[in-house]
């Protein structure tokens, strides 16, 4: 269409040209028109008809996976080649660019939606045992079922050692923070160059770390203790970064506003930056301490998993959810592998409510401001 | 000024000085600034001795085995022959291979997010990606492990069939058994790299998203609603303007992703059958990663054997550290301008 345009001497004579379809009417500023639509439609359909057909009857393939491959391609190919009949090839690119786009996060979300269920499928029977929240597993064997045993020295382990890890992580961390982005001066150049390489810090090398420290050279008990301090160095610097990153958005035009009132550097600190950064922050520690609960393999070197229930943190063993659904699926006892899925499903929940509440928190502020 | 018109009539009053301002701090302030340095310079002292302490635990490890530590791929504590040039390789082939899957799905996710997506969407969006970024690893790794990985063997099969010309894609087995049926001793299909790779690649999306998505949503508005009225379509839009902006979110998102795929540990161990051999064949059963080495070896180490695995990790820790570095700088040299002031 353009194509012919451009090569038409007489093109400002013409009056405007008719549209194929023939409407005459107001142009619609919309982005997508009815014959895009049933170009998608037809798409959709029809690849995955041709998908299934080659599948599962023509061609000798199987597995759910090569399906959903093979339905994206044949969607891309399909949508070219119908938007090719109605349309110039600029609009093709811009159609099947669009598929490839909607398509990618269509995967994902299937992805997501599908390990969510499938989680709490595989560990739906275990759930239903009210034993599975008020137990522990001392003395539960091999083939007992699901009506022996549960989880609960695993949760208060994981909420134990968690706590520990934030209360010495947080504190550290957010006034290290504060210390870059308020203080400043020459050391914190270095100080912040620093935390950023150990960001870096693969957790498993800082489990090993506090395992050879504490436990081989220091000969401290595999404990909860140790798991905490495992945690505490993977966390620090995350928090200490995530918290500096907030406070430095804070614009700088609210901190002279306070100078030029008279008020100090900590009064400054305290009644300006760090509320006009509270969302952000809440949102950004939360983050910080949901990947700490979730946080497996610095656990596997220093707790030394229990099956008995233990809330001293500094004598015996402990063991903590993620640990737990490892040992437990590793097992491949039925049951035990039952019990696995139930806990990370409990994992799940932990995380998502503690997602809830940086969402409230971050949420909160904003409505009041 | 005010002061010199003031001060012209009364000849008798003394020069004029200009007043001294007293900068010093009260000692609120001093106690503050002293405390928040001191903190600074503890933590600064804490994490710089657990990297000196990795560091320092490397020399009697590479002194004892020299350079052949990095070109030995055997494992045999046994008989003292320790070499991590498998584990390297093999830590470096999950990485990437979870970037092959998790890139373009990644890219695609952030540009739907800035430019296809419907405004009242985009914030729910953007927080399921943050959702997505808090899911344990472990729960990953059961979902690559028990959902995907039967699966996705019939993939994998497929392609060594049929591309085993390919060396990635090539198995050492008959490829005309099904998938199901391997005859004993052969390579199978499970626990290889691409199969961790896949759920490696979930866990990476969500940081390759994130930055990709806040660098796309700078893209100047004035020069995309330029390219539309010049009669743009979307993509030529996204082409022209998006794209090239971003480039620098998109190079630097990736490689915040390989720091963090490099380190992954549980889902990995979880999939893999470990097996220390130095081989391209992603598709073959058997592989090994640093990190997969340090949690299935630490308990029986002796001393030496555990400042090995440590010097292991330090070599993990170097590499991770160079990558985001690199990607700190891209990312930071891409940003424009930075937070408004007011």
């Amino acid at each position: 269409m353009t194509a012919t345009l451009d090569h038409d001497e007489t093109t400002e004579a013409v009056p405007p040209v008719a549209r194929p379809d023939g409407f005459a009417g107001r142009r619609r500023a919309a982005g997508r028109t009815r014959a895009d639509n049933y170009a998608y439609l037809g798409a959709f359909a029809g690849s995955f008809a041709t998908t299934w057909v080659l599948y599962e009857h023509v061609l000798p393939f199987s597995g759910k996976v090569g399906f959903v491959l093979c339905w994206y391609l044949l969607l891309i190919a399909f949508t070219a080649g119908i938007t090719a009949l109605i349309a110039p090839r600029h609009l093709v690119a811009d159609r099947v660019a669009s598929v490839v786009v909607i398509g990618a996060p269509a995967i994902i979300g299937a992805a997501l939606a599908s390990m969510v269920i499938f989680t709490v499928y595989r560990g739906f029977h275990a759930l239903t045992h009210a034993n599975f929240y008020t137990h522990d597993m001392s003395g539960v064997g091999g083939l007992d079922g699901l009506s022996h045993g549960g989880v609960l020295h695993a949760i208060v382990g994981t909420l134990i050692e968690v706590a520990i890890a934030v209360a010495v992580s947080l504190p550290l961390g957010l006034s290290t923070a504060v210390y870059l982005s308020e203080v400043g001066g020459r050391g914190s150049a270095i100080v912040r160059t620093i935390i950023e390489a150990m960001t870096a810090l693969p957790s498993i090398v800082a489990g090993l770390f506090v395992y050879t420290v504490l436990i081989v050279d220091l000969h401290f008990p595999s404990s909860g203790f140790a798991a905490a301090m495992a945690l505490s160095v993977m966390g620090l610097p995350i928090i200490a970064r995530a918290a500096d990153v907030v406070l430095r958005v804070v614009p700088g035009g609210l901190r002279e506003a306070s100078y030029a009132l008279g008020a100090g550097r900590w009064q400054t600190v305290w009644k300006v930056v760090l509320p006009t950064a509270r969302p952000g922050l809440a949102t950004a520690l939360i983050l910080g301490i949901a990947r700490m609960v979730g946080e497996t393999s610095p656990l596997l070197l220093t707790t030394g998993a229990s099956t008995f229930f233990n809330s001293d943190p500094f004598t015996n063993p402990m063991n903590s959810l993620p640990l737990f659904v490892f040992d437990a699926v590793r097992s491949g006892e039925p049951a035990y592998v039952a019990r696995g899925y139930a806990a990370a499903t409990v994992l799940l929940a932990i995380v998502a409510i503690l997602f809830l509440i940086a969402r409230i928190v971050g949420r909160e502020r904003r409505a009041s401001r | 000024m005010t002061a010199t018109i003031d001060a012209a009539p009364r000849v008798t009053e003394p020069e004029d000085v200009p007043r001294r301002i007293s900068s010093r701090e009260s000692l609120q302030d001093r106690i503050f600034a002293a405390g928040a340095r001191g903190i600074g310079l503890l933590v600064l002292a804490i994490v710089s001795a657990i990297g000196l302490f990795l560091g320092l635990q490397a020399i009697p490890t590479l002194r004892h085995y020299g350079l052949r530590f990095f070109t030995e791929y055997r494992w045999l504590p046994d008989r003292d022959i320790l070499g991590i040039a498998a584990v390297l390789v093999g830590t470096l082939e999950v990485a990437i291979i979870a970037l092959v899957i998790a890139f373009p799905l990644a890219l695609a996710t952030a540009l739907f997010i800035t430019d296809w997506a419907p405004a009242a969407a985009r914030g729910a969006l953007i927080r399921l990606v943050d959702l997505m970024a808090a899911i344990p690893s472990i729960v990953f790794g059961l979902w690559g492990l028990d959902l995907i990985e039967p699966h996705a063997t019939h993939v994998a099969h497929w392609l060594s069939k049929y591309l085993g010309w390919f060396p990635p894609f090539h198995v050492h087995t008959d490829v005309n058994y099904p998938v199901w049926n391997q005859s004993p001793g052969y390579a199978s299909y499970e626990g290889s790299a691409a199969m961790a790779a896949i759920a490696v690649s979930m866990m990476v999306f969500p940081m390759a998203t994130a930055v990709m998505r806040e660098v796309f949503s700078q893209a100047p508005e004035g020069e995309k609603e330029a390219a539309l009225a010049l009669g743009a379509s979307r993509w030529a839009m996204v082409r022209t303007v998006v794209l090239p902006f971003g480039r620098g979110g998109i190079i630097g998102g990736t490689m915040l992703a390989l720091g963090r795929a490099l380190g992954e540990t549980i889902s990995v161990v979880l999939i893999i059958s470990q097996a220390f051999q130095v081989k391209i064949n992603v598709l073959a059963s058997g592989t090994a990663t640093i990190s997969s080495l340090i949690a299935e070896g630490y308990r029986e180490a002796t001393p030496s054997q555990l400042s090995a695995l440590l010097t292991a990790g330090f070599v993990l820790f170097l590499v991770t550290l160079l990558v985001n570095t690199i990607a700190a700088r891209v990312v930071a040299r891409s940003r424009h301008g930075g937070a408004t002031e007011l």
